[in-house]
């Protein structure tokens, strides 16, 4: 195929060109940054938490009036929650991962260092904690019931125990033996007496670092609190009943909301980037349709203007597959230009938004699939119009100038 | 004549009817994918009060003094007022009476112990009387409490149809008691549902926020010191007891003042003046009486209700659909340039230019209206995905079911906004399509 004849075509028609080979361009940039955003959001969306997901759920809980003691009240919640059959363990707490509501302590080696050692997401447990979220200990023990102190509003004395993760334990002492040294949370002196496989912080699902938490032996004590409950498989539903009555048969005088399964509460949690994940792999589509639509137009534009030419050329002696390799020859050659285009502008658009998301890089692989989509495309776009250019009978040739 | 070239145009159509359907889907994507964000951002930055939006007015004093950061250095003369007043400032306002209706306001939220079933929380409003004047709230039945009952810190109660409707189902509260947070309050009224979209009275709060539940007086919620569960900015951590907190310079009251005339508003900013050098001499300010005087249109752009990520889609939306003109303008050169013949051969019969731009007007005009059909479908269809993808959006405050909706208005303008753009981009093809030479075309058999 004579390539020169091509780009001499080209030439004559360059407004079209043009504007296919830029919309090629913006469209492969997008369609391949897509991707990329996609998978990393994907595989966000999968980490798990550490806790056992599928059993446990949370519940508010709110006493309308001013409790007279209210630790015997949350006790007494406790208890009740404790005491429904299929539960496993109940807590009260703060905050739970994935929830948005990330308290930070930080955490250093010396306690007159001038910033910490490592942040972490602090959460508050008594010694049913364990048992209530599932997690996995590697090292050391959970909290003894004798070293739960209470937390109230506005105090910040920690008791001297904290069980931490082992991402946070990594960042802390990197040559491992983090078990039983001294760390300074929040400047107050502490041991870590345990080691937790995985647990994500309330943040997570936001980026940034998941994995670092710490946990405190204390017992929340607010007139607002929440529960977290864990029920044997498959009770989870009957649970979340019986946890309402029994809770309001202790006292009725309380507002009980969001009593909400852990597994739709990580739904929540994700609904933004799974939300732009969906709008940004719909937008592909759409664009990758409108390129198809505006190749096919286009090349019936040019197939109408050379009906002449190509008639003769027929009555040449071209054969079909030939005036059929032609237009997919220019096709692929508008293509090439536009995918080189595209991946300099998706590597720049790349760039941007790796520095302002939090995402990484966009690696090669994509560049390549999303290139190989838009030629496919294009390709199989221009097969319909250079069909009927092919059909084109050499008798045009004939009917005079 | 119009009858004609629209029989010619469906005819035309119908010849080609892979192009014109390659046609009508670039227009109706384009169209589909802006009009789904178009939508989002009309609900959220549409005027919600059109009528009065000129003559409500929130004043802003500079309480704080200019910021200073940890380098000691002032930041100038450009720095953010608070968008709210501390109380007392707040209260002294109401005192002055420089309006001919004025309210001070909280966001409060109570627990609801309805007669039957089990309790629950609600969002409400602490507010002075002249609210409902104010906002033209219409009422279902009764009226505000009177300013006696105000005065009095009585424990009054206007509440909302759902409300009611909720915990006095088929019958009518008013003069029924209600226990809020373990206090009864009697109901004097019961407030049609009035959501304003956005809730431009209090965007501190959550300008997308749903409506009040119920509305007790200021007085009474100051007096039982109930909190505020809206927006709140201090300087520094708060400290003390309820009494401290009032004397604070906390910035939590909302104040709002309708001034029908521009007189009225330029006296009225003049005394905010007055006001703060007063506090000035009195010690309590060390800066210069910095005031602002905003009305609700002024507000609403000031406050930027949309955020900045759903504009930024939103010129992606439309650099979209200029993408799907872009293509829609191919296809018609397509089209019309394989008629060439039969256009030639209407000129040579004695049709003029402007019948022959006419007849692909027309054409194009039907392109612009089964494209904007098919994006009126691929709207609906873009809102439903969006309501289903943000649906727990719902419960955090964020009223997706009401911003993606179509409404009529909505659908009007997709179908003018369809068939404008496609005759707009249109121009040229036909343009060119009109200027056939005939006696070329027609020796050309």
């Amino acid at each position: 195929m004579d390539i020169l004849l091509i780009l001499r075509a080209l030439r004559k028609n360059k407004v079209g060109a043009i504007l296919i080979g830029l919309q090629i361009a913006l469209t492969l940039a997008i369609v391949c940054n897509s991707l990329s955003v996609i998978q990393q959001f994907v595989q966000r969306m999968q980490r798990p938490t550490g806790m056992d997901e599928a059993n446990v759920f949370t519940l508010a809980s709110a006493w309308i009036a001013d409790p007279a003691d209210l630790k015997a009240q949350i006790e007494g919640d406790l208890a009740a929650l404790r005491a429904i059959p299929g539960v496993i363990d109940a807590i009260s707490i703060v905050s739970f991962p994935l929830d948005g509501q990330a308290y930070n302590s930080g955490l250093s080696l010396k306690s007159d260092q001038r910033s910490p050692t490592a942040w972490a997401a602090t959460y508050f447990s008594d010694e049913h904690g364990l048992n209530a979220f599932g997690f996995r200990l590697v090292a050391g023990r959970w909290f003894n019931a004798d070293e739960v102190t209470l937390l109230r509003y506005y105090e910040n004395k920690y008791p001297p125990t904290l069980v931490v993760t082992q991402a946070l334990a990594q960042s802390l002492f990197p040559s491992g033996n983090a078990l039983g040294q001294v760390v300074y949370i929040n400047s107050q002196y502490a041991r870590i007496v345990g080691i937790l496989e995985r647990a994500q912080t309330p943040n997570a699902a936001n980026g940034g670092q998941p994995d670092r938490s710490v946990f405190l032996p204390m017992l929340p004590m607010n007139k607002s609190t929440q529960y977290v409950v864990r029920t044997r498989p498959g009770l989870q539903a009957s649970v979340m009943h019986a946890a309402q009555d029994k809770l309001f048969a202790v006292d009725s005088h309380r507002i009980i909301q969001r009593v909400t399964p852990f597994l739709e509460s990580r739904r929540n949690a994700y609904m933004l980037p799974r939300t732009i994940a969906i709008m940004l792999g719909v937008v592909s589509a759409l664009l990758l349709a409108v390129t198809g639509f505006g190749v096919v137009g286009l090349t019936t534009y040019w197939v109408s203007q050379r009906r002449r030419q190509i008639g003769m050329r027929r009555a040449l002696g071209a054969r079909r597959v030939d005036i059929l390799s032609y237009f997919h020859t220019e096709n692929l050659l508008i293509v090439g230009v536009g995918c080189v285009l595209g991946i300099v502008l998706g590597l720049a658009i790349n760039t941007l938004m790796a520095a302002s998301m939090q995402l990484t890089r966009m690696s090669v692989a994509y560049v390549c699939i999303g290139a190989l989509i838009v030629l496919v495309l294009c390709q199989l776009a221009v097969l319909w119009p250079a069909l009927r250019a092919a059909s084109i009978s050499p008798a045009i040739a004939t009917r005079g100038l | 004549m119009s009858g004609y070239y629209l029989k010619l145009a469906v005819g035309s159509l119908r010849r080609n009817v892979v192009i014109t359907a390659l046609m009508v889907a670039a227009v109706g994507v384009g169209i589909g994918a802006s009009m789904t964000v178009y939508t989002v951002l009309h609900a959220m930055s549409g005027n919600p009060i059109p009528h009065k939006s000129d003559q409500l007015y929130a004043p802003q004093i500079d309480v704080w003094g200019p910021p200073t950061q940890e380098t000691g250095t002032s930041q100038g003369v450009d720095y953010n007022l608070p968008s709210q007043l501390p109380y007392r400032d707040a209260v002294a306002l109401l005192q002055a009476q420089r309006a001919p209706h004025q309210a001070v306001m909280y966001a409060v939220s109570q627990d609801i112990s309805p007669p039957a079933g089990r309790a629950f929380r609600a969002s409400g409003r602490a507010t002075s009387r002249d609210f409902f004047a104010l906002f033209d709230v219409p009422f279902r039945s009764g009226a505000v409490w009177d300013a006696d009952a105000e005065n009095k810190r009585e424990n009054v109660v206007v509440l909302s149809a759902k409300l009611a409707d909720r915990v006095f189902p088929d019958m009518d509260p008013l003069g029924k008691v209600i226990s809020l947070s373990d206090r009864d309050y009697r109901i004097v009224g019961v407030a049609q549902t009035w959501a304003p979209m956005p809730r431009f009275y209090d965007l501190e709060s959550g300008g997308l926020g749903d409506a009040e539940q119920f509305f007790i007086p200021f007085t009474t919620a100051i007096d039982r010191q109930i909190p505020s569960s809206g927006g709140e900015n201090c300087q520094g951590v708060p400290t003390g007891g309820w009494e401290a907190h009032l004397n604070s310079d906390c910035a939590w009251i909302k104040f709002w003042a309708e001034l029908p005339t521009t007189a009225q508003a330029r006296d009225f900013k003049t005394f905010l003046v007055n006001y703060a050098s007063e506090q000035r001499n009195l010690g309590r300010f060390h800066w210069p009486p910095r005031v602002e005087l905003r009305n609700v249109t002024d507000l609403l752009i000031y406050n930027s209700v949309v955020p900045p990520a759903i504009r930024a889609i939103g010129y992606v939306a439309d650099g979209f659909l200029a993408v799907c003109l872009v293509n829609a303008v191919g296809l018609l050169l397509a089209k019309f340039s394989s008629r060439a013949k039969e256009l030639a051969l209407r000129r040579a019969l004695g049709a003029s230019r402007g019948a022959i731009f006419g007849q692909c007007v027309t054409e194009t005009l039907l392109i612009g209206f089964l494209g904007g059909v098919f994006g009126l479908a691929l709207t609906a269809g873009g809102l439903a995905g969006l309501r289903a993808l943000l649906a727990a959006a719902n419960q955090q405050g964020l009223p997706v079911d009401r911003l993606a909706s179509l409404s009529a208005e909505i659908i009007v303008i997709t179908l003018f906004v369809a068939v404008a753009v496609t005759v707009g981009a249109g121009l040229y093809p036909t343009w060119r399509a009109s200027r056939v030479q005939p006696a070329w075309q027609l020796k050309a058999q």
